[in-house]
């Protein structure tokens, strides 16, 4: 996800279209990005860390979470 | 005669301009290949524009991985110039050669345009050829060139002077501080969004103000 104090243009162009949508309520929309990955046992939450941090998101403009599914 | 390399990635679409830029300005362009771990003994490495593997992911964020770029890094380690212009400068910056990214234009709109600079620093490896605070007018075309990075940083490039280029006549895609394109800290990796490639003869362009960023590096490169 966009860091909180980086503007985020498209999630304002997403909530002026939720407007004319006639949807009401909707105070803001931020727009991030959303990876599954299919890992086998040798992959531990460490290294998904890594993942996230080094390639997935841009840690400088980004804010990331990791969770894992059984 | 100095030897400039380009690469070229899957996806960019100004190397070859970049080429010709280094070709006017005096020097030997060499093409370098994504894929070729190798810079062949070049004096210096330009980053050009595109859409390196159609911005998959991030602008740039798959090109900072390609295997001429570990190269890359390596040799900016030992002195190497470099410059990236447009897709190139958000390489440069997913590669951490260069602080801060590059984000979606505040108005969402691709901008082709083109666009007033001021050259702000001439203490680099690629703008030693301009007078500082020089006006120049050079192409600007991208949809993702809204320099961002927290304030400490961009507070750190200012007094450091290290913010190169800057946009006049209104900020065309809400940059922090109307940042066109900033340097390393030594002054050899420059990154900028405009393309002074595609100003560097009045037929084609609309000026031959970016011809100085190549003619700074012929310079630099022989004065070393």
């Amino acid at each position: 996800m966009p860091k909180p104090e980086i503007l985020d243009p498209q999630g304002q162009a997403v909530a002026g279209a939720l407007a004319r949508l006639g949807v009401n309520g909707v105070e803001s929309v931020r727009q991030g990005k959303h990876f599954e990955l299919e890992v086998d046992e040798t992959v531990d939450e460490e290294t998904l860390e890594r993942i996230a941090a080094t390639l997935l998101a841009n840690p400088v403009i980004e804010d990331w979470t990791v969770r894992q599914q059984a | 005669m100095s030897r400039i390399g380009v690469i070229t990635f899957p996806g960019s679409l100004d190397d070859v301009d970049a080429q010709r830029a280094v070709r006017y300005a005096g020097a030997e362009p060499v093409a370098l290949w994504h894929a070729d771990p190798d810079l062949h003994g070049v004096d210096a490495v330009v980053v050009p524009g595109g859409f390196s593997y159609g911005d998959y992911l991030r602008a740039g964020a798959i090109a900072s991985l390609a295997p001429i770029m570990t190269e890359v890094l390596g040799a900016v380690a030992r002195g190497l110039p470099v410059l990236g212009i447009c897709n190139g400068f958000q390489i440069l910056c997913e590669a951490r050669l260069l602080p801060g990214a590059l984000a979606r234009n505040t108005g969402l709109h691709f901008v082709c345009r083109d666009q007033r600079l001021r050259v702000e620093s001439t203490a680099t490896a690629w703008t030693s050829a301009y007078t500082p605070g020089q006006e120049i007018l050079v192409p600007l075309k991208s949809g993702e060139g809204r320099y961002v990075a927290d304030a400490a940083t961009v507070d750190r490039l200012e007094a450091e002077g290290r913010v190169v280029f800057r946009y006049l006549g209104g900020n065309p895609n809400g940059a922090v501080g109307d940042i066109a394109g900033i340097s390393s800290a030594d002054g050899r990796v420059v990154g900028l969004m405009p393309h002074p490639e595609h100003a560097i003869d009045p037929l084609y362009g609309p000026s031959a103000d970016g011809l100085g960023v190549f003619a700074s590096m012929v310079q630099a490169v022989a004065a070393a």
